[in-house]
């Protein structure tokens, strides 16, 4: 293809993103638009798989059957956003196995959130509470990004985590109403997530290099700084009704923007934790590789099984 | 009455324990669809388990719940048989436990559907399609792995001698059960148990393992005498309810 053919699908490509019309995988899309979705739908997805860690580790000691049933489901729609989004990332012609190696490896990453550990169980509230509602803020201008796959996969991932940011609240709200050491179990888990929950939403707009090109392609419809004030402003009303305190002592209304002013975030632990020195990175990657090594042999029986009844049927057939 | 709440508790216990075992393994699987169906199961047999409880508690009075009757209990009293307490060594004895268990469970409920009792009745009703499917997952992988490569062949058939000496405990009956059978709302488990062995061999064939020839069986655990597994397990099940009594979560 000539310099010029190429100019010409970029400028009638540009102008399909700029008329909301969605592209399919078969479009014809320039390469670097197919990496960044790579990148962004392959993170996304890996944060969905890793992300069952930390609440996988409190289902066999959920305090009450109806909260372990409710855990459990949770769960299992996270595999199920995470099957979801790895098919998506799949037609743009990358294989899961490819995927996997990439996040074992650690070429991929994913979400910094899941390198904190969940100590207690309030800690199920808190994430359903916090992180999953940083992400949903995050996710929701997605339902109408650019490329098909990815846009129909988030409407059915953002359902299901508005329902699993409700639970959150609920498992809080329970403790908050509960006795003292409920309640300090839930000021306690609210200490420890909620700075990282606000790193969630990224890097400062003055640091985040993928911004510009992002919201080109409307991956993105916000900046990261602005997505953040979205959440704090919606979050702290939420944790006044829970009677609980955000750990910022410069938190505070602010009449003339309308908005909540909010303290430093540690960007020096931003970056520890993105780099693999947080304090679960190595835990969770173990797990992941661990699992993945283990499971090895089954997916080779599986794989021998298909090819001998394949071969059966073609036999039967001649 | 006491044999009923006992009676029940046979049945609920097994699904219960079972139900925690498929949830340590969330994360933990070879594949994410392999992930995605044990935690499906676990699901089930916990939704099975809260049936069971409720319908317990509400025999028992006395303002019990479903998770007083979970939580609240010690090792002595839990009634289920020693294979849903077995560790999941590996994927092969992950499934081979649930194999073994699915192909009885879907045999009971089949004939407790038909029990005068309406509440077993209808919780048998609901679980069956739940074990239907279980026990179509099991008996799959089974196949996969035992006619797969030569090393899951080799681990499948591991898992099936190891445990078989669990099998017989099934078929056991308890002296709840027994009442329960006569007074015709329990089902009297040794009437299938030769079809349980037969279906049981002809899909061990299928998957080209050996049945095993043991004739040596374990039993215990459907009388409150557990493997040394039971304990850990119920610490981490109980934790919460043991150091927070009283409260609501």
């Amino acid at each position: 293809m000539s310099e010029k053919e190429v100019k010409n699908l970029e400028e009638v490509f540009e102008a399909r993103i700029a008329r909301d019309e969605k592209i399919e995988p078969k479009d014809w899309m320039p390469e670097k638009y197919r990496q960044t979705h790579i990148r962004q739908m392959s993170q996304h997805a890996h944060s969905e798989i890793v992300g069952m860690l930390p609440e996988g580790n409190w289902i066999t000691r959920a305090p009450s059957l109806r909260r372990k049933a409710a855990l459990l489901a949770k769960v299992q729609d996270e595999a199920g956003h995470g099957l979801y989004l790895y098919s998506a990332c799949e037609t743009l012609g990358i294989s899961r196995d490819e995927l996997y190696e990439q996040l074992h490896s650690g070429k991929a990453k994913y979400s910094s959130i899941f390198n904190y550990p969940t100590v207690t169980w309030a800690d199920m509230g808190a994430v359903g509470w916090l992180v999953d509602g940083a992400a949903i803020i995050n996710q929701v201008p997605l339902c109408n990004t650019s490329f098909g796959p990815y846009a129909r996969a988030m409407v059915r991932v953002c359902k299901e985590e508005s329902f699993h940011q409700r639970q959150g609240f609920e498992i809080m709200l329970t403790l908050c109403r509960g006795s003292e050491e409920q309640k300090a179990m839930a000021q306690d888990a609210l200490n420890r997530w909620w700075w990282p929950s606000l790193m969630m939403l990224g890097p400062t707009d003055a640091e985040s290099v993928h911004t510009e090109q992002s919201m080109k392609w409307k991956l993105k419809r916000k900046s990261n700084d602005e997505l953040r004030q979205q959440f704090i402003d919606q979050t702290v009303p939420q944790a006044d009704l829970l009677g609980i305190t955000v750990p910022d002592p410069d938190l505070k209304w602010n009449e003339e923007t309308g908005h909540y002013d909010f303290g430093e975030i540690d960007w020096d632990e931003f970056w520890q934790v993105v780099k693999g020195h947080g304090p679960c990175n190595k835990e969770r990657m173990n797990a992941r590789v661990n699992a993945w090594n283990n499971g090895e042999w089954v997916r080779d029986a599986a794989m021998a099984h298909a090819e001998k009844n394949a071969n059966k049927k073609v036999a039967k057939a001649s | 009455m006491s044999n009923l709440y006992n009676y029940i508790l046979t049945i609920a216990d097994n699904s219960l324990i079972l139900a925690q075992r498929l949830g340590e393994l969330c994360g933990h699987g070879p594949s994410l669809e392999t992930d995605i169906a044990l935690t499906n199961i676990s699901l089930d047999l916990l939704g099975q388990t809260r049936s069971y409880y409720q319908y317990a508690a509400k025999l028992k009075g006395e303002d019990k719940t479903e998770d007083d009757i979970a939580f609240l209990r010690i090792e002595r009293e839990y009634k289920n048989c020693l294979l849903v307490e077995q560790p999941n060594t590996h994927f092969g004895y992950t499934i081979g436990r649930q194999f073994l268990f699915d192909v009885y469970h879907l045999m009971l409920m089949e004939k407790l559907q038909n029990s005068p009792d309406e509440t077993l009745s209808a919780i048998a009703k609901k679980g069956i399609k739940e074990v239907s499917y279980h026990k179509r997952f099991s008996s799959d992988w089974v196949k996969r792995l035992g006619d797969g490569t030569e090393e899951s062949n080799q681990k499948m058939q591991e898992a099936i001698n190891d445990l078989w000496r669990f099998t017989d405990e099934l078929f056991f009956m308890t002296e709840a059960e027994k009442a329960m059978a006569k007074e015709g709302i329990g089902i009297d488990v040794s009437t299938f148990k030769e079809k349980y062995y037969k279906e049981v061999s002809e899909v061990l064939k299928e998957a080209t393992l050996t049945v095993p020839e043991n004739k040596y069986f374990t039993k215990g655990g459907k009388e409150g005498v557990h493997s040394e597994h039971m304990g850990y397990i119920l610490a981490d099940l109980q934790y919460m309810q043991r150091t927070y009594p009283n409260m609501q979560w």
